[in-house]
This record gives C-alpha cells, sequence and structure tokens, in this order.
C-alpha cells in the first residue's frame, strides 16, 4: 500500500505546486473508497458470488457434497413436476403455498394494522411515550422466542384453550397449531404480532412528517377526516408503504426460524416455508441440487415482485 | 496506519497457524451429546483418553443437535480441516467415505478383533471398500415397547404378542380413560413406529426386502397396505394433541401415567433412568408385538477422517477406547443402548439391557439384524425422508387411504433414489 502512496508523491509535482495538499486530498478522496472496499468486496463474494455459485449447482447433481460436473435441469424438472403435485400436496406445492398464503396475509395485515395503529395513536393520546415502545417492543425478539411463546400460547393442551377450559368455558376450541390446514395462519399471527408494532412506528414517523398546513387547508375546504386520510394523508405515506413492504417482503420470504420454532415443521410437514424446504433438502437430505434449485426459483420469484415495484416507485422521484 | 493493519492481521493467522500445531496429542471430537447422561457418559471416554495423555477437545457446534452438526462437518471437511472424528449416522458415513475423506483404521480392527465382535449388518456403515473407518460406539434398536407398570395393573393388562393383542390392550386403557398411546407427532416418530408395524404386519423377510433392499414389489404389496392400516389403526389410539410433540414429552407421559405405552427406541429408556424408575418395578420394556426375535437397530458412530499423520496416534487411541469393553459397558448402562460388539459382559445392565444385549446377539446370529429405514440405516437419507414424509402425510390425513400411501411409497422413493 505504501509503494502506491509513493508513487502518487513522485507523480503529483508536475500538476501541483503543492505536493503535500495534494496527497492528503488525494487520500481524502480516496477513504471512502478504501473504507468501503472490504464490504465491497464481501458483498461481491459472499452475496452475488454464492447467488452465482448456488445457480451453477442447481444444474449439477450434486448431493451431499457440491459435484461440478453440469447434468442438466434435472432438478428444476423435479420442481416443476412437484408444484402441481396438489393431491396429496408435494412438499414443495405446500411450500409454495404457504408462501403465497402467508406472504399475502402478513404484508397486508402488517401495513393495515400498522397504519391503523399508527393513526390511532397520532391522535394527540395521552400516554403515547408509553404505548409505542409496548407495540414496538416484539421486534426486539427473535423469530425463535416469538415462535416458541405462540407455541405454548396456541397449543390446545397449555395455553389459550386450556386456560379458558380452566375458566369454565369448556366449549371453546382453538387447535390450528396441530391443524394440517390451518397450521400456517398461525405463522401469520404470530408474525403479525411481531412486526406490525414496528410497520406502526415507521408509519407513525411518516405521518408526523405530514405538513400540518396541508392538512388544515383541506379542513378549511370542508374535507371530512376520513376523505382528509383517504386523499391526502394515506398518498403522502406513499414512501412509508415502500420501505415497510420491501422490509416485510424480505422478512417473509426469510421466515425459516418462525417455522420451526413455532411448528416444527407442522403437522406432516404442512407448514413448511419455500426456505424450510431449501434447508431440509440441502443439508438433511443431502440433495444440494434440488436445494439449490429452490433457492434460485425463491430468488426469481422475489425479484420478479420487487424489481417491478421498485421501478415503478422510483422512477417518479426526478420528476 | 495501514502497515500497522496488514501487520496485525498478518500476525493473527500467525497465531491461528500456531495453534494448528499444538493438534498433534489432541482428539477434536465433533458430536452432540451434551445432555446431562451422554455427557456424563462420554466423559468415561475422556478420562480413557487422559490416562493415555490425549487431551480432549469438543469442536463447538452453535445450536446443537444432530443436523447443526452435520451442517458444521460439511464446512470443516469441505474447508479441509478435518476433525479427528466425528459422531456421525448411518449412510452418512458411507457418503464420506465415498468422498475420500476417511482415514483407515483397519489395521486397529484387525488387532482389537472388530470384525469379529462388531455384528455384521453394523460393519455395512463402518467398513467401506474393505476399510475400517467408523467406530461404532452403540447399537439402538427400535421395536420396543414401553409401558407405565403402574397403569398396566391397573387395566389388568398382559404382554401383547401379536399386533391384535397390542389392539385389545389399547382399547382396555382408553375404556380405563388413560391416553392409551403416547406418540410425538413429528415425522421421524411416526416413522420409527412405523417400522415396527411393517415389520409385525409383514415378518422379518418382508421388512428386509421392503426397507433395507427397497424391493419395489414389497413396496407396493398388500402386505405394505396392511402395514398402513394397521398404522391407521394405532394413531386412532393418540390424543388429539400430539402433533408436534418431542419424543421426551410423549415419554414423560408414560413415566407420570397420563398415557400406558409408547413405541420408541431404546433411547427413551434414558429418560425412564432419569426419573429414577425402575424396570419391572416401574416399567415394562417389552418387544413391539409380532417383532420378537427381530432387532431393528441403528447405531451411533465415530467416523475417523484421514488426518495427517502426526494426528493419527490420538486417532487410534480414540477408536481403540471406543471399542474397549470397559467402555463399551459403562457408556451404554448410561446411554440406554447395548454394546456395538456382542462379545461384552451383561453384567452391569439392567433388564430391559440384558434383554436388548440377548436379542442384538440372537438377531446378529439368526440374520434377522435390520437397519431402521426411519432412523437412516435401511437407505440413503434422501430415501429415508422421503419414506418420513409419507408416512407423516399419512398420519397428519393428507393422504387418505392406505392404497394412495403405497402408491406415494413407490414414487417418492423412486424419486429420491
Amino acid at each position: 500500500m505504501s509503494t502506491v502512496a509513493e508513487t502518487s508523491i513522485t507523480l503529483t509535482p508536475e500538476h501541483d505546486a503543492r505536493p503535500g495538499a495534494t496527497v492528503r486530498s488525494r487520500l481524502q478522496d480516496a477513504l471512502p473508497k478504501l473504507v468501503l472496499a472490504p464490504s465491497f468486496a464481501a458483498t461481491i463474494v459472499f452475496v452475488y458470488g454464492f447467488i452465482l455459485w448456488t445457480i451453477y449447482l442447481s444444474f449439477t447433481n450434486s448431493k451431499t457434497f457440491p459435484s461440478y460436473a453440469i447434468t442438466g435441469p434435472r432438478a428444476y424438472q423435479r420442481l416443476w413436476r412437484w408444484t402441481f403435485e396438489s393431491d396429496p400436496p408435494s412438499s414443495w406445492y405446500t411450500s409454495i403455498t404457504n408462501m403465497g398464503i402467508f406472504g399475502f396475509l402478513y404484508i397486508s395485515i402488517c401495513l393495515a394494522l400498522g397504519l391503523f395503529l399508527a393513526i390511532l395513536l397520532d391522535q394527540k393520546i395521552r400516554g403515547e411515550g408509553v404505548l409505542r415502545p409496548i407495540y414496538l417492543y416484539p421486534m426486539a425478539l427473535s423469530f425463535i422466542v416469538t415462535g416458541v411463546a405462540w407455541k405454548w400460547f396456541l397449543d390446545p393442551g397449555l395455553g389459550l384453550e386450556q386456560t379458558l377450559h380452566q375458566w369454565g368455558w369448556t366449549s371453546f376450541h382453538f387447535d390450528w397449531i396441530k391443524n394440517k390446514d390451518f397450521v400456517i395462519y398461525t405463522v401469520v399471527i404470530a408474525g403479525v404480532w411481531q412486526a406490525s408494532g414496528f410497520i406502526m412506528a415507521m408509519f407513525l414517523a411518516g405521518l408526523r412528517g405530514i405538513d400540518g398546513e396541508i392538512l388544515k387547508a383541506a379542513q378549511i375546504d370542508g374535507a371530512t377526516t376520513f376523505q382528509l386520510y383517504r386523499r391526502i394523508v394515506i398518498p403522502l405515506l406513499r414512501p412509508i408503504f415502500l420501505s415497510a413492504l420491501i422490509v416485510l417482503a424480505h422478512l417473509a420470504i426469510k421466515s425459516y426460524d418462525l417455522v420451526v420454532a413455532l411448528t416444527s415443521g407442522g403437522p406432516g410437514g404442512s407448514a413448511w416455508l419455500p426456505s424450510n424446504f431449501m434447508y431440509e433438502y440441502t443439508f438433511k437430505r443431502n440433495e444440494m441440487a434440488v436445494g439449490s434449485a429452490s433457492a434460485v426459483i425463491m430468488l426469481m420469484t422475489i425479484t420478479a415482485i420487487i424489481v417491478p415495484y421498485l421501478y415503478s416507485e422510483l422512477r417518479e422521484k426526478p420528476r | 496506519m495501514l502497515r500497522k493493519l496488514l501487520i496485525g492481521t498478518a500476525l493473527a493467522s500467525g497465531v491461528a497457524f500456531a495453534a494448528h500445531a499444538e493438534d498433534v496429542k489432541e482428539v477434536q471430537m465433533l458430536h452432540w451429546w451434551t445432555s446431562g447422561g451422554e455427557a456424563a457418559a462420554l466423559n468415561v471416554l475422556k478420562q480413557d483418553l487422559a490416562k493415555e495423555g490425549f487431551a480432549w477437545k469438543d469442536v463447538p457446534v452453535a445450536g446443537g443437535g444432530g443436523d447443526a452438526a452435520m451442517t458444521a462437518l460439511k464446512a470443516m471437511v469441505a474447508a479441509g480441516n478435518y476433525p479427528t472424528a466425528s459422531q456421525m449416522l448411518g449412510y452418512t458415513v458411507l457418503d464420506y467415505a465415498a468422498a475420500g475423506v476417511m482415514g483407515d483404521l483397519t489395521e486397529t480392527a484387525i488387532k482389537e478383533g472388530w470384525d469379529k465382535s462388531v455384528p455384521a449388518a453394523l460393519q455395512k456403515f463402518s467398513v467401506y471398500d474393505g476399510k475400517w473407518v467408523a467406530a461404532p460406539v452403540n447399537v439402538h434398536s427400535v421395536n420396543w415397547l414401553w409401558i407405565n407398570k403402574a397403569v398396566m395393573d391397573k387395566i389388568g393388562g398382559t404382554e401383547p404378542k401379536t399386533f391384535d393383542d397390542f389392539i385389545a390392550l389399547l382399547d382396555k386403557a382408553k375404556a380405563a380413560g388413560v391416553i392409551p398411546l403416547a406418540l410425538g407427532g413429528q415425522n421421524w416418530q411416526e416413522a420409527t413406529m412405523f417400522d415396527s408395524v411393517v415389520l409385525s404386519t409383514g415378518g422379518p423377510e418382508f421388512y428386509k426386502k421392503a426397507f433395507n433392499d427397497l424391493d419395489e414389489e414389497s413396496l407396493k404389496s398388500d402386505t405394505m397396505k396392511k402395514s398402513f392400516d394397521n398404522l391407521a389403526k394405532l394413531v386412532t389410539y393418540v390424543d388429539p394433541n400430539f402433533s408436534g410433540r418431542d419424543w421426551n414429552l410423549a415419554t414423560a407421559m408414560v413415566i407420570k401415567g397420563d398415557a400406558l405405552v409408547q413405541v420408541m427406541g431404546d433411547w427413551a429408556k434414558g429418560e425412564f433412568n432419569a426419573a429414577k424408575k425402575v424396570p419391572g418395578t416401574d416399567f415394562l420394556c417389552y418387544r413391539f408385538p409380532g417383532t420378537d426375535g427381530s432387532v431393528v437397530y441403528n447405531s451411533d458412530m465415530f467416523g475417523m477422517f484421514n488426518v495427517p499423520e502426526d494426528r493419527k496416534a490420538a486417532q487410534i487411541a480414540l477408536a481403540t477406547a471406543t471399542l474397549s469393553k470397559s467402555f463399551q459397558s459403562a457408556f451404554n448402562v448410561v446411554k440406554g443402548s447395548v454394546p456395538a460388539r456382542t462379545d461384552v459382559p451383561d453384567t452391569d445392565f439392567d433388564a430391559c439391557g440384558k434383554k436388548g444385549m440377548a436379542d442384538l446377539k440372537a438377531a446378529n446370529e439368526g440374520g434377522t439384524l435390520f437397519g431402521s429405514l426411519a432412523q437412516g440405516y435401511g437407505a440413503p437419507p434422501a430415501v429415508a425422508n422421503a419414506y418420513k414424509d409419507v408416512v407423516s402425510k399419512f398420519v397428519h390425513g393428507q393422504i387418505k387411504t392406505s392404497d394412495e400411501a403405497v402408491t406415494q411409497l413407490v414414487s417418492a422413493i423412486e424419486d429420491a433414489k
């Protein structure tokens, strides 16, 4: 590194009368790049490099260990076939339908609930300083803690149902977590509980950032409260929606630990998400090619959703 | 500034290399035996090795459990950083051996007479291509019933000899208001029980053909359908809350007398021991009805890696100590399993252990010692997991009939081969 610096010293006098100052300013120019370089390199290798590697592996017949001979898209063919095996459901079919249900409900409920709570908290109520952290706190827990707590709470023999039975409401019945058709909704419940407070905080910040003058002007024009929110506040919160959506979408797609802690896969594997599928096949079933192929499909799906959305949102900026 | 950083980095890596050179008198061991009894049992091995001057070093695994350990092992081996040995199960040993990373213990094996004392069925997994690559630590067997004696006495039950007897016994328990069958609704537990059901329904020959040889005719035969029907019968005796339950919680139900019986491998005995229960007076161990004389096994192995020459002495010491009669006895008394060599005296074992050892010996000699498919000793992991999927989907109702189950089983196994 020092040789580079010396070289630049010997070169500089021709261009500048004050070599010392130039070295310093050049160093200053280069400093951000130097500081960023390690993390940049790490990202290139460990994110993009491994994406390429995963794509490569998905076209081999890697089993326990990676093998490097390309053998064609057999893993994709198998996944494609499994995509349509709905009765009895193949593990892949279960995983992707669960992803659809979970992703849609988790994101939409979190957004709706977060916005609703934020609007309520924004009514200049007393005790906001206490209420806000109460809602926000679940985000500080790891998915494992959330999963285990909700597992106990939802367990019919242990949690809610048992307690209500003891209190005398013996006809109460809530066994979703043990039911193959409903177990995925318990994952939604736990996920929403954890993230909606955080989304609320994001919306609250957005609400606080809205210029009061606009609202006053609207009120003078005779807008009702509903119109105010419908026509002015919510459209103004659009950037927050974008950020919240991106946060939620990536939380949804990487939900692996929640499923494991809450349901340990669910009855007959009925709570699997694609990430569970990927881990199971790559590491427990020694079918690395199939696992890699499923990871590639997950990446492509998220890209297909996020990229057009980002494009349409960010394109309007320069206007 | 930068130069300092570079020097720092160089120094740090230098330290790392230096640490590497101290491995010679050290046994680096990757395992997931961290719970009370198992850790205590391993301590015996540590002390044996310490006497010979070898230090023991656990290879840390974040998260514990077999899956995490196997993931860690994969990373270590991929990086060329072999541990001295690792706890391994079944086909994993063969996978690694095929990848050419396992050591060769044949010399020690011949000297110690392992090939005569270790059951032939186990040698399938500890010997690869004529070379000893792993030291079996124990033999678990899967086809056991664990029964709470107090409950058994209360309902006036006797040892069930056939599957129909078993159903009658479960009916008695149901009538008495106890949960008849304690089951954890996780796929491996359901499949472990199904191993026994198949052995009971089809007999030893059928089990071997279907679950060890993966013979398609057997897999789709009427006997297999009947096995699924029998499994469906058993599942009607579990409590509604069974889905997702851990195996040791199911065992606890039997220990506490909430449930009559659990079908589980003999690691369940460790739970009874830990609860200070005595076989014969507090609990009973019977072979799964209709499977007496056969043993469906799985086994823990210490896979031995191809370590550099200077670390071989430590490895040989570990392997020798592992298969020594004293360790085999001491360890397995605690673990609930039986020794991996058939010439260990059974004096220290309890009644269940003695029966297990006698059964193993008989099964070994009679050719009725079979690998458990659910535990990964019947077929490679891909097949074993496909099998677990089908059984679990059948138990939980995604697969509705035994006809469908059999079709699914055949295609899932075909897919995974």
